[in-house]
């Protein structure tokens, strides 16, 4: 397995757009940290850079990779490999190489800018969102054979969990406003990866007293260590469930 | 060696596999033979666990294949298309391979890449290579490992004459040192000198699976692909 990990991570290698990708996220982030008066104010602006970028590359990237690795897999099904095994170093080369890029790109400026907790909770969200969104890339690529439907439903995805969702919850808030909305709320939130790791940043945050009474019912929960750790989990489990979906897909697919 | 037993297989509406069950054994070189779609491939793809069949079981040394990946450490499989990742030249291609069945190592057979002169050539790109050269390095891959059993998509498809040649004469020489091979093809001329037993399928069904000499009797005819035409003209 750990073999087929490395070929799949010096493929990604060689391919440059991840060298751009890291490129690109260090300079948003440079920039914005040179361009904002105080630091923490300049974390604040990147947060909402990378919860919008992360996402989108990580998916599109791995949605097309993995449809133009298809001779590669099918060469490799061929050969005394388990399935099972071949997708999860799928999985695990493309995080690697996207992970890895995020803490150089990433990372490394918000480490020397902000070198605290805060800072570092950043980096983890990051490195979390990416494999979330290699997850869901990879379960969008085993369901369907026709690359454009494949990469269709993967920008789809991206864009429910970037733009529609928070459009839902909005709607909702305006059509149940008369009823206490905010336990809810940190329900909802957990179905939203992007919204969950964006909670998690900004109660670190002291724009956080700006968010109100859920503001406040968030920090109860989300701003205590228990709170943490479950939000935590359920990132986890975002990982975890997709990856798990598209690996019982893959061992049934026929190539 | 390998035995099908009432294999299925459908891909939507299309019965690509029927109900087919075959007998294959090792000394034996088995030609494919079918119309195209008559699901000559599928059958390969079942065999080799790229396609799962909707039903019946495929015994590989009488273990079934479903779940298990090591029985194919013993098969060297030729695609009718070889596609390798683009951005890798012919030689990390190799490597590759020999990196993933490290732990199945049997004596590596590297007689193939030496007469396609592959060697010279280790430091090219796949994408750049014309699809006869894929060919090769497909070939050279499938008799790398030397496994017991041989599985040919239209070997010689795209091959110039002396390669595809030379490819005969290697499938000869596996055939007589006992594997099993089973090699699908159109151009009957030249399966004449290399088969021992036909399988001729049409529509997903297996119609007859013949000794070539009870073949040839049958017919009256001596060259192969007359005694096809023949049945394919009663049929």
């Amino acid at each position: 397995m750990n073999k087929v990990i490395k070929y799949v991570f010096i493929d990604i290698v060689r391919n440059r757009i991840v060298l751009a990708y890291t490129i690109l996220l260090s300079i948003i982030s440079f920039s914005v940290f040179s361009l904002e008066d105080t630091s923490a104010k300049g974390l604040l602006s990147l947060l909402n850079l990378i919860l919008f970028i992360v996402p989108l590359v990580s998916i599109i990237f791995s949605t097309i990779y993995i449809y133009n690795s298809s001779e590669f897999i099918e060469l490799l099904v061929s050969q005394p490999l388990m399935r099972k095994n071949i997708w999860l170093s799928l999985f695990s080369g493309l995080s690697i190489s996207l992970t890895l890029a995020f803490l150089i790109g990433a990372g490394v400026p918000i480490m020397i800018y902000q070198p605290n907790a805060t800072g570092c909770i950043m980096v983890v969200m990051g490195c979390l969102l990416s494999l979330i969104f290699v997850a869901i890339a990879m379960m969008s690529a085993v369901s369907t054979r026709d690359k454009a439907k494949g990469i269709g439903a993967a920008i789809f995805l991206w864009l429910y969990f970037a733009v529609i969702f928070d459009g839902l919850v909005l709607f909702l808030l305006f059509q149940f406003e008369d009823y206490p909305l905010e336990k809810p709320m940190m329900v909802i939130s957990a179905l939203n990866p992007i919204d969950l790791s964006r909670i998690i940043v900004l109660l670190r945050l002291d724009v956080s007293a700006l968010m109100g009474y859920t503001g406040a019912v968030f920090k109860g929960f989300f701003g205590t260590q228990s709170g943490f750790v479950v939000s935590l989990l359920v990132l986890i489990l975002w990982v975890a469930a997709p990856l798990a979906w598209s690996v019982y897909k893959f061992d049934k697919k026929d190539l | 060696m390998i035995t099908i037993d009432k294999i299925s297989k459908q891909f939507g509406q299309l019965n690509a596999l029927d109900d087919v069950s075959a007998q294959c054994d090792s000394g034996e070189c088995i030609a494919l033979i079918g119309p195209n779609g008559s699901g000559k491939t599928t059958l390969i793809k079942s065999i080799l666990g790229m396609v799962v069949p909707d039903s019946g079981t495929i015994l590989f040394n009488n273990k079934s294949i479903a779940h298990d990946c090591s029985y194919r450490a013993n098969i060297g499989y030729m695609p009718q298309i070889g596609r390798y990742p683009d951005n890798m030249t012919i030689g990390q291609v190799i490597d590759m391979m020999k990196d993933i069945r490290r732990s199945h190592t049997q004596i590596r057979d590297e007689e193939l890449l030496e007469q396609f002169d592959l060697k010279s050539i280790l430091g090219k790109r796949m994408s750049t290579l014309s699809g006869g050269t894929r060919q090769k390095v497909s070939a050279a891959l499938a008799f790398l490992f030397n496994g017991d059993v041989l599985i040919l998509d239209e070997p010689t498809a795209g091959l110039d004459p002396v390669a595809s040649e030379i490819l005969k004469e290697k499938i000869i020489k596996q055939k007589q040192a006992g594997k099993l091979i089973l090699i699908t093809s159109h151009i009957l001329s030249e399966l004449d000198d290399m088969v021992t037993q036909i399988i001729y399928m049409q529509d997903g069904k297996l119609r007859f699976h013949k000794q070539i000499e009870a073949l040839r009797t049958e017919t009256g005819e001596i060259k192969l692909s007359r005694a096809i035409a023949s049945v394919m003209l009663q049929n």
